[in-house]
């Protein structure tokens, strides 16, 4: 047995090995540290704060929502951050998204039910460029699964901007940006101090408003985020369980050989 | 030939249909009494494995075929719609992304095992052989599927690697634009790789059975890599076999799931959260780990035509291993020197893996170099020269006999029972 276990080792090691240096890729050289934020969502078995996915979807319609999209939701999947069905009702209501087209054939607006999808702030991609100074702003759905870093990464943008150090020229409608890679990016900065005023009345500093955007479009990019941690945990402890079963018949079985 | 198969079954119902069609006389034949060496290590599960994987993989692309688009423009979308809006389609898809990658660490395993104990050699090189033409197809099929969520690196990956194939002389730019069905990646090309995506399994399949079937006919290798001698050195496949593959293929999904259900991402690369878009290069275009060393033998040769060559030359060059290798010995266990030389070209393997993650430049090009180097050094100069200097360890008898003299003492036996060497 012992010559075989230390052969399984040696065979698993470089495979594990080649990953862990897979899963820490190096940040593009001239990217600010990534900060090391606590996110309730990235231990094992950890779940999203709720007061948080609502609060952070207030920041998004308050002020993302102006010029990001999140074409990949829709208002129905907001039960997925605790808001009821009647709420979503209410909120889908209060925003005004195309609706097909009218008796004559022309496009026509309407109120959102929760089956339409999120409002897009420009028509197409093209008009979203045209206003603003030529850069498109990134649909949100994804955007924290698509950077290199996640969820620290898009925290580290938001709270990123600064002044310029002295000497470093900024281009014409650009703005300064500790985290961004090359330090210029077109979106000024979105959130201060402020910005919003939570209805459930929690301080909202910088700080505040960027962990719980953060902590909403984590959710949004990874609606399944827990369920699929909570099944996770049953299939394996099955698993588990089943490998231990038919170990034991295997030891069972084999015990007449001779070896 | 013709005539009733005379069936044994008890079942009227079996006996009936194994009279005229003899399924059942052959499913005993082949998996139930099948004579294995009864000293297999746990390493043997992984063929096994293989296959699980592979029924896996087909039953949740056949369910992901159903929600997908493949269209420039919807297939991105249909993805998400997936992850999203399907009843549990974000556990189909997570299984079948991350299938991927554990059918590659299965048959890498599977073919180590095949390397370090000689399984490849006489009279097992046609079963090797097609087992590397199930690598291959199994690569291809991997590229291919790679491209249909039609993300940036999905985009990319299909841009470069189908770019490769221009530099062949003359027929090269053909091949390319046959691949891509166009002028560049585009919809033509994300369709013939979905249909081919979906057809290529089932050729898996089929080879597969010839591979087993290859495998039924010369038997199983075993750790010491010595012939079966006697019915003492078997035992019937069902059930000690059946059980020890049930106890792997258990581990197996245990290790699986941890990565679909806690790790689902691990193994990609965000841009492939970014839609497709021909008009922006992602900054580094990195291949699927599994790809990793030969995207490094790639990048390691500064000609383009030479290093296709080498890449895919490092792969072709496992059909012609069986003659490569001239010692007739089969397990390392037996051959002190090959044993250390084996690991070492695994080391180099893995450090062409680690190389193709970083950008070609300063000590990885010259890690990559040495590695392609040696890899190909392992194959075409130490095993060919090997074989004919090194001096072998005395074989067993037969494989009970070690396991009845050797308990505790090493597979080796005592000298006067030992041959200096097996006839392979």
């Amino acid at each position: 047995m012992r010559p075989l276990r230390s052969l399984l080792a040696g065979a698993i090691a470089p495979a594990l090995l080649a990953m862990t240096f897979l899963a820490s890729p190096a940040m593009a050289q001239d990217e600010g540290p990534l900060p090391h934020e606590y996110w309730s969502f990235e231990s094992l078995f950890g779940t999203f704060d709720q007061a948080a996915l609502q609060r952070g979807f207030q920041v998004y319609l308050n002020v993302c929502s102006n010029c990001h999209s999140m074409q990949y939701l829709h208002y129905r999947d907001l039960t997925g951050i605790g808001l009821t069905e009647d709420q979503i009702k209410g909120v889908a209501a209060s925003i005004t998204v195309p609706s097909g087209l009218d008796d004559q054939g022309n496009p026509k607006d309407g109120p959102a039910t929760p089956a339409s999808q999120f409002k897009s702030p420009f028509a197409n991609e093209a008009a979203a460029r045209a206003a603003n100074n030529g850069a498109a702003p990134p649909d949100l759905s994804l955007i924290v699964n698509a950077r290199e870093g996640g969820p620290n990464y898009v925290y580290g943008i938001l709270t990123g901007f600064a002044q310029a150090p002295a000497g470093f020229k900024v281009g014409e409608g650009l703005f300064y940006n500790k985290m961004f890679p090359g330090h210029q990016i077109h979106m000024p900065q979105p959130l201060q101090d402020g910005t919003v005023t939570y209805t459930d009345g929690t301080n909202s500093d910088l700080d505040q408003e960027a962990h719980d955007v953060v902590t909403f479009l984590s959710w949004a990019a990874n609606p399944e985020m827990v369920e699929r941690k909570q099944i996770g945990v049953r299939v394996i402890l099955f698993l588990v369980f089943m490998t231990g079963i038919t170990y034991a018949v295997k030891r069972k079985l084999w015990s007449d050989v001779h070896h | 030939m013709a005539g009733l198969n005379k069936s044994d079954f008890a079942n009227p119902v079996i006996n009936w249909i194994d009279t005229r069609l003899p399924i059942f006389t052959m499913m005993q034949k082949e998996y139930g009494v099948f004579p294995t060496p009864k000293n297999f290590n746990y390493l043997w599960n992984f063929g096994a494995l293989a296959v699980v994987n592979l029924l896996i993989m087909i039953v949740t692309g056949i369910f992901l075929a159903m929600n997908y688009q493949p269209n420039t423009e919807l297939a991105f979308g249909s993805v998400q719609h997936i992850m999203r809006d399907v009843n549990y389609g974000w556990l189909i898809r997570y299984v079948h992304q991350n299938g991927a990658s554990m059918f590659f660490i299965v048959t890498y395993i599977h073919i180590f095992r095949g390397l370090y104990y000689g399984s490849y050699k006489a009279p097992r090189e046609l079963l090797w052989m097609l087992g590397v033409v199930i690598l291959l197809l199994m690569m291809a099929t991997a590229f291919m599927g790679y491209v249909l969520p039609w993300g940036q690196m999905s985009y990319w990956g299909a841009t470069v690697i189908t770019n490769l194939f221009s530099a062949f002389p003359v027929v090269g730019p053909h091949i390319v634009t046959l691949l891509w069905g166009g002028f560049s990646v585009d919809n033509p090309t994300l369709n013939r790789f979905f249909a081919l995506h979906y057809l290529l399994p089932f050729v898996l399949v089929g080879v597969i059975f010839l591979h087993v079937a290859a495998l039924h006919i010369t038997g199983s290798n075993n750790p010491l890599g010595i012939d079966v001698k006697s019915p003492q050195d078997t035992l019937p496949f069902h059930p000690y076999y059946t059980v020890k593959d049930s106890v792997g293929v258990c581990a197996f999904l245990a290790v699986f799931a941890a990565f679909v259900f806690f790790f689902p991402n691990l193994l990609g690369d965000p841009n492939n959260f970014i839609p497709a878009n021909p008009l922006q290069t992602p900054a580094d275009i990195v291949p699927e780990w599994y790809f990793l060393p030969y995207y490094a033998i790639l990048r390691s040769v500064p000609d383009k035509l030479l290093g296709v060559c080498m890449m895919f030359g490092s792969l072709l060059m496992l059909f012609v291993l069986p003659w490569l290798d001239t010692s007739r010995v089969r397990s390392a266990r037996f051959r002190p020197v090959f044993r250390i030389l084996i690991w070492v070209w695994v080391a180099a393997v893995v450090c062409l893996g680690i190389c193709g993650a970083h950008k070609p430049e300063g000590i990885w090009v010259i890690l990559s170099r040495l590695c392609t180097v040696y890899y190909y050094l392992h194959f075409l100069v130490i095993l060919p020269i090997l074989g004919k200097l090194e001096r072998p360890l005395p074989l067993p008898e037969s494989i009970s006999q070690p396991v009845l003299a050797g308990r505790g003492g090493g597979p080796l036996p005592g000298g006067a029972a030992a041959k200096p060497m097996e006839k392979a």
